[in-house]
């Protein structure tokens, strides 16, 4: 069937800013369905409140919305560009909620708006838990038992029906938020009441629990004609209990039968037609008893997802994009499939390697979290990568991850039960007297029976102390097959150990090893060589990497896409062209403080490189993102990305040069390393990178040009650093050297304080100094990312936090053109930047960091980088920063680029941050100088207020028209609380406050009702929050350890219930302003290319 | 224990045998199927092969008495990537080692499966030779340059069973799929042609509700009308269709007495007994994603395939016959009708096993087309 003609202009909704459970994937699937959709010659329009995307890029749709994901502001875009269809599938469950709530408004029906992709009627069948139930059994599938619970009492009969444990599932969350096993009525009630809430229609399902089952996933797609393929079959190395997206996943799927295999499709099958998905992909999970192969249905998903990005990357098999195709109007037989041109794109993928995926987690940035995984999804990234083998595939993601590991264990990082085994002699020990240690192995045993990040370590300790298999599994319930697979890499380990001391030994056993993906840096540990030295060995016996082709095929047919992943094995299959040819080095998993920001950057890299002639060469392994697809570079090498997956790539390939500086702090950690062994780094230069980062250095920069630094020092040693504190004077801010995102940063007060962060920070980072800063209290902050080509330099955009000096810049709520600055303290700052940036010799990008405390300018830092806010800033002023930054590396000169003078836009834009704590309920939600934030939202209009206020809804945070308004601040903040509290009253907003404040607001005869605080008496705050009689908090912390327990409660009370909450005075004053610029007027929306008058292709 | 594995043109790989000890001739193939190494190799189509599973790991399910296709494997050698350390099902009752070993079969894994299979994919399917005895790459070369082709020879006669027989096994319980509802309980005799037949079609055609008699591929049409039956099946089976006259004389005898539908090697019997021809494939079809098209219904279905030799669409007679299936990778004919008489017949395999349960209904048309005679 070809096309359809009905249709002419579709709306794509995106997903909103990167969450936990929702991050790069929904910018690969969005973009390549604008891409697709265009090509088919329909108008795109777009609409996503996530500035850091490809897809809002002014050239990606026709039409782009930088705007918030609520019914509201998607009414006005379509009120305005009067679409006549809605793709709603591409933006995870943020764009399909939007839809069904839009649907159910009434404004698809009131504007003529088609749902393509998906059909309302679908979309409730698979998302609402009763109406899946009544499908599923419809068809004959089997469930596991279940009933629907809208009150706690009612929990409690199903549990009591059903045995514990069971599983709490709320309907219509992200990413299974509110869920959780309950083994006891107790913990039933308190995930219930917690499930209750997230709902958004206020439901639970209670389900027998399938703890230790394994699980499967489908991903399938279906098109108008019912004809019907699975792209790929995904098992979880984690059993049954830990969300899928906390699972170590592998494709396909290991220890099915045929038989089995063909009843889980044709089941899948089934529930695709039920359900109705007509035009699109779905991922449908499943459960299997491994006692029995009872097979039950977990979910479906009527969209792409996560792991359709997985599943994609994973088989070369580009689900998003046909998917857009097929909600077009095609039929699966009439896509080519990209890959081998000449057969469709109908047909069942099949792959010759093995996939594994492994999440990252960021438990230590969440003080006080329970790092167990549960059936909530807690990571916040994910690597994938490709071996021959599981063995292979498995070692190389985890060092893939970037947690500092490479490999499994036996790295110089193993820390058993907190013991370190920095050093093979410890290890050795531990190998040799683990087996004897009762007390350990019972340890050991209690580890592996709770699912958490670093279990599969502990699956290998408990081989190395002796246990079997069978041990194993009656604990951790992770499949035999993959346990075996890790008893085989520690049988090899012992051979490779034990030929530390024979170098004939080496020789013999040192393919293998690579084989089973042990990496140089493993084996230079065991054999206490330099990790050169074994690089050397194993090119003086022939032991080299060689790569392999992903071709959806198996190589039945000849493949055209150039999508590598490299192995030990006899053939090499990449054809090295003569093309001058870039390496561009990605950002690797997504963690906090480095995100789809640099990939963004990255992929702007190979689009700008690509049209200078240059053939591109990607490396990076998180299978989210845009880097990753196939389309977006010459070449894609799968790998991780570390010195010697680098390497390796480098000295096949030759190319010019590698870029270094747009895949954040990952690979600028790599250069050095990289340029020791002879690769070219381009742009910036190595040693520029050094001056900056390195503390006396860049002291001596600063003082050259004249620029002020708070005071500063480093210390070795506890007393050192008590003594630097008190010369500097407190509050001093103290971290490790070397970190990105504040990893470990805090603000101490006094000695007390000091002295306990120094014995968890030696913990932190040992290698590194620590360093002591003074704290500029009360400073206003300023981010300046620049440009420049090592002779001129400009600067992209002066950015006004509006949180104070202190907060982590990725966390801080920022604002282009400042909002307060004065014009002659802009030029300044403009000025000092060029000089640092002409001092360093900058190529490429550059950010730095200011505090601004009585007009007097502090520099913070300097990241000879691309910074998280270079896609901001360009979407700000309509300037692709990351793309001419690639082409000055390239040896293009600003000027002939076009780009000399900085621009000053005549609207204001407002960077707002988004948080994960929802998923971390009880964590105080208060910023600091550790990073926290996941994404961020972009709220742009003709001014600050208005772009402020559309950046808070665009964030989630829904600032009441009315109401009551908690207000509680510490004492510093009692004075200039009171203009604030004023505008709330005159604006007929009714203030709450606890006895403090109250009086203080009395003092200037602002009206407020008194509350009690917590332990005063009740309904004291709490309650009121709880009873949703609150609609907005403000809540400044004391900083002081007591009354920060009262105010951490508070607060995180306020998250979980879904309040606004305001935590600084400055956010405070915007708020304010943003709410009297909007009041009875509301908003208009605007695309950004007319924001830019930018004029694209139709 | 060290094995090799050699083919005619000069390639040789070194690796770690399994299963049995031993030196083994024949064409060396490949199967991209990503589950179900044991109905493949329990096929009676591969007589005369060694199969290359494309996908790494093999064996982690181990083998079991139900998942089989027939009464042993019949592969000759069996190359993988990667042989599992251990098995994981419920079902599991033995290793796919220990298996192998038990059939007298020789494995080979540990070398560069891929790079073996873009070779066959790009010079053909070749002679080759597995060998844990002889580890002199020479001597390996010369032998599988010498060993005999599966071109022109019969190896139906191999696999075929030596008396009519019946076979009462339904599909595997819990795992069955297909027809339910309608009425089976008239039961349609026929016969089958047992050319290396699967199991699975005979457990497809028992659910179908047909009373089967097996008989001999070299039974004669007059054989086969004694039995009297409503309808006759032409099987799979190995090696080169062109090598087996005596099927597709039987066959050209019945068609138009009775109702005859056939699959792989029996609808390259059909064709040539329509009077058209067959020939080999580069290196054929085997595994279970391949898009095959219903030219009537213009359905999709993703089919289960297996085979080296294809009957030439041009060869076959306009007037008699008509196209109905079509393989949309490489365009080549999948399945055809007599256009007088009731006759269909697929390339592919509707039984399945392994493989994916889309192309059920082909059972449904031979009951449909019986009934309606």
């Amino acid at each position: 069937m070809p096309r359809r003609t009905d249709i002419h202009k579709i709306l794509i909704i995106g997903s909103g800013p990167i969450v936990i459970g929702q991050a790069c994937e929904f910018d690969y699937s969005g973009t390549q369905a604008c891409k697709v959709l265009r090509e088919e010659g329909f108008e795109v329009v777009l609409m996503n409140s996530n500035p850091a995307t490809i897809m809002t890029d002014p050239e990606t749709a026709q039409r782009t919305y930088i705007e918030p994901l609520t019914v509201e502001f998607l009414e006005k875009v379509i009120e305005k560009e009067r679409p006549d269809a809605c793709l709603p599938t591409m933006g995870g469950q943020t764009g399909l909620n939007l839809a069904v709530e839009a649907y159910e408004k009434g404004v698809f029906d009131k504007y003529n708006v088609k749902l393509i992709g998906a059909r309302y009627e679908s979309i409730k069948k698979a998302e609402n838990r009763e109406e899946f139930k009544a499908a599923m059994e419809k068809i004959g599938l089997d469930l596991p038992k279940s009933a629907f619970a809208y009150t706690i009492e009612e929990a409690l009969e199903v549990g009591d029906v059903i045995g514990y444990p069971v599983i709490v599932r709320p309907s219509f969350t992200l990413g299974g938020s509110g869920s959780g096993i309950c083994y006891n009525r107790e913990e039933l009630v308190n995930i219930a009441r917690m499930g209750l809430d997230y709902s958004r229609t206020h439901e639970i399902l209670i389900e027998e629990s399938l703890v230790g089952w394994r699980e499967f996933e489908l991903e399938v797609m279906r098109d108008i004609c019912d004809n019907f393929v699975v792209i790929c079959s995904i098992e979880n190395f984690d059993p049954m209990g830990v969300h899928t997206g906390d699972s170590i996943t592998v494709a396909p799927a290991q220890t099915l039968t045929d038989k089995e295999y063909q009843r889980m499709r044709d089941a899948a099958r089934k529930v695709i037609s039920e359900i109705g998905v007509e035009t699109g992909g779905s991922n449908i999970q499943f459960a299997v008893n491994p006692q029995n192969g009872r097979m039950v249905i977990i979910e479906m998903n009527p969209r792409v997802s996560r792991s359709s990005a997985l599943a994609s990357k994973a088989t070369g098999f580009p689900i998003a994009k046909f998917a857009a195709k097929l909600a077009a109007g095609y039929t699966l037989d009439e896509i080519p499939n990209d890959i081998t041109k000449y057969t469709p794109a109908s047909f069942e993928p099949t792959i010759d390697y093995c996939v594994v995926k492994i999440p990252r987690f960021a438990f230590e940035k969440f003080e006080g979290v329970d790092s167990a995984l549960t059936s909530q999804m807690k990571s916040v990234g994910e690597a994938m990568s490709i071996g021959r083998t599981f063995k292979e595939a498995l070692q190389k993601g985890l060092r893939s991850l970037e947690t500092r590991r490479f490999g499994l264990g036996g790295d110089g990082r193993d820390r058993i039960l907190g013991r370190d085994l920095k050093k093979i002699e410890d290890y050795l020990e531990f190998a040799q007297t683990a087996s004897q240690d009762e007390e350990l192995r019972k340890k050991i045993v209690r580890y592996i029976s709770v699912p958490r990040e670093d279990r599969i370590f502990y699956v290998k300790y408990a081989f190395m102390a002796g246990l079997v298999t069978e041990e194993i599994y009656r604990y951790s319930h992770i499949d035999p097959w993959f346990l075996e697979q890790i008893r085989q890499i520690v049988d090899l380990e012992k051979e490779i150990i034990n030929a530390r001391s024979n170098k004939e030994k080496k020789k013999a056993v040192l393919r293998e090893a690579k084989r089973y993906g042990f990496s140089d840096r493993q084996l230079s540990f065991f054999w206490e060589m330099e990790q050169k030295e074994i690089r050397e060995l194993r090119k003086s016996l022939g032991v080299d990497a060689v790569f392999k082709l992903v071709d959806t095929c198996a190589a039945e047919f000849k493949a055209y896409t150039p999508y590598f992943y490299s192995t030990y094995e006899d053939e090499d299959e990449e054809e090295v062209t003569s093309r001058k040819k870039v390496m561009i080095l990605g950002g690797g998993p997504n963690r906090i403080g480095q995100g789809i920001e640099f990939d963004y950057c990255c992929v702007h890299a190979a689009f700008a490189l690509r049209d200078m002639g240059y053939e591109t060469l990607m490396v990076n392994s998180n299978p989210e993102t845009v880097s990753t697809d196939y389309d977006t570079s010459d070449k894609l090498f799968f790998e991780p990305l570390t010195q010697e997956d680098v390497l390796t790539i480098y000295e096949h390939e030759k190319p010019e040069g590698v870029i270094i500086q747009l895949g954040g702090q990952t690979p600028l950690n790599l250069a050095k390393g990289l340029e020791a062994n002879g690769v070219k780094i381009l742009g910036t230069s190595v040693e520029a990178v050094d001056r900056a980062e390195d503390r006396e250095q860049f002291k001596k920069v600063l003082e050259k040009i004249d620029l002020k630094q708070a005071q500063n020092g480093i210390a070795w040693d506890l007393d050192g650093a008590c003594k630097l504190a008190n010369e500097i004077g407190y509050p001093v801010v103290i971290r490790p050297s070397y970190v990105l995102g504040g990893r470990a940063m805090k603000i101490v007060y006094d000695e007390k304080a000091l002295r306990q962060y120094m014995t968890e920070a030696v913990d932190v980072s040992d290698e590194h100094p620590v360093l002591v800063d003074q704290f500029l209290t009360d400073a206003t902050e300023v981010d300046v990312d620049l440009i420049g080509d090592g002779s001129q330099y400009v600067v992209g955009a002066v950015m006004e936090h509006i949180e104070e000096a202190g907060i982590h810049s990725g966390d801080s709520a920022s604002v282009i053109p400042p909002f307060s600055l004065k014009k002659e303290l802009i030029g300044e700052i403009i000025l000092k930047t060029k000089q640092i940036a002409a001092e360093l010799g900058i190529i490429g990008l550059m950010n730095v960091q200011y505090a601004i405390k009585e007009g007097v300018i502090y520099c913070l830092e300097v990241n000879p980088r691309a910074s998280r806010t270079v896609p901001f800033v360009s979407k700000t002023i309509g300037v692709p920063l990351a793309k001419l930054a690639a082409q000055v590396m390239a040896g293009k000169t600003l000027k002939e680029l076009g780009f000399t003078e900085e621009i000053v836009p005549k609207h204001t834009a407002v960077k707002e941050s988004v948080f994960p704590f929802i998923k971390f309920p009880g964590v105080d939600i208060i910023l600091s100088p550790e990073m926290r934030s996941t994404g961020e939202v972009m709220g742009i209009d003709r001014d600050f207020p208005r772009a402020f206020y559309k950046s808070q809804v665009a964030a989630g945070s829904h600032l009441p028209d009315k109401g009551k308004i908690f207000i509680s601040v510490k004492n510093q903040d009692k004075r200039k609380i009171v203009p604030i509290a004023r505008k709330f009253h005159e604006m007929g907003y009714v203030i709450v406050s606890t006895s403090g404040t109250l009086d203080a607001l009395a003092a200037k005869e602002i009206p407020a009702e008194l509350v009690f605080k917590l332990g005063e008496g009740r309904p004291d705050v709490c309650d009121l929050i709880r009873n949703h009689e609150i609609k907005l908090v403000v809540n400044t912390p004391s900083g002081k350890e007591i009354a920060m327990l009262d105010e951490a409660k508070i607060r995180s009370m306020a998250v979980s219930f879904d309040i606004p909450c305001i935590t600084t005075i400055n956010a405070a004053h915007a708020a304010t302003a943003g709410l009297q610029a909007v009041r009875g007027k509301g908003l208009d929306v605007k695309a950004i290319q007319d924001y830019h008058k930018v004029k694209t292709k139709a | 224990m060290k094995a090799y594995l050699a083919l005619e043109d000069g390639l040789v790989f070194e690796g770690k045998g399994f299963g049995a000890e031993g030196e083994i001739f024949g064409e060396v193939v490949f199967n991209t199927s990503l589950t179900g190494y044991q109905e493949i190799m329990t096929d009676p189509s591969y007589k005369g092969q060694m199969v290359t599973m494309t996908y790494p790991h093999i064996g982690n399910y181990g083998v079991n008495s139900e998942d089989v296709e027939s009464a042993h494997p019949w592969v000759e050698g069996f190359i993988i990537r990667e042989l599992s350390p251990v098995t994981s099902n419920y079902r599991c009752e033995e290793t796919l080692d220990a298996y192998l070993r038990r059939h007298g079969k020789v494995g080979i894994q540990e070398i560069d499966t891929r790079k073996l299979v873009k070779y066959l994919r790009d010079f053909g399917a070749k002679k080759g030779v597995l060998s844990t005895i002889d580890h002199d790459p020479k001597s390996l070369v010369q032998k599988a340059k010498d060993s005999r082709s599966i071109v022109g020879v019969d190896l139906v006669k191999d696999v075929t069973c030596q008396k009519p027989y019946e076979f009462q096994e339904a599909l595997l319980e819990g795992f069955e799929w297909g027809v339910k509802e309608r009425d089976l309980k008239k039961k349609i005799p026929i016969v089958a042609v047992d050319c290396g037949i699967k199991f699975n079609i005979l457990r497809k055609l028992n659910q179908h509700g047909f009373q089967v008699k097996i008989v001999p591929a070299f039974s004669s049409a007059e054989e086969i009308l004694k039995e009297n039956p409503k309808g006759v099946f032409f099987s799979n089976g190995p090696g080169d269709p062109a090598a087996v006259p005596y099927v597709v004389e039987s066959a050209r005898k019945l068609v138009g007495r009775v109702p005859i539908f056939g699959i792989c090697l029996g609808h390259q019997m059909l064709g040539q007994a329509l009077g058209g021809t067959t020939s080999k494939l580069k290196f054929g079809h085997r595994g279970g994603n391949h898009p095959v098209m219903d030219l009537k219904t213009r359905k999709i279905e993703i089919t289960s395939q297996n085979h080296g030799f294809v009957v030439d669409l041009a060869s076959l007679p306009k007037e008699d016959v008509e196209l109905t299936h079509m393989n949309l990778n490489d365009q080549t004919l999948e399945g055809f009708r007599h256009k007088k008489y009731p006759l269909f017949c697929v390339q592919y395999h509707p039984e399945n096993s392994p493989g994916p349960h889309d192309s059920d209904y082909l059972f449904q048309r031979f009951r449909e087309m019986i009934e309606r005679n």
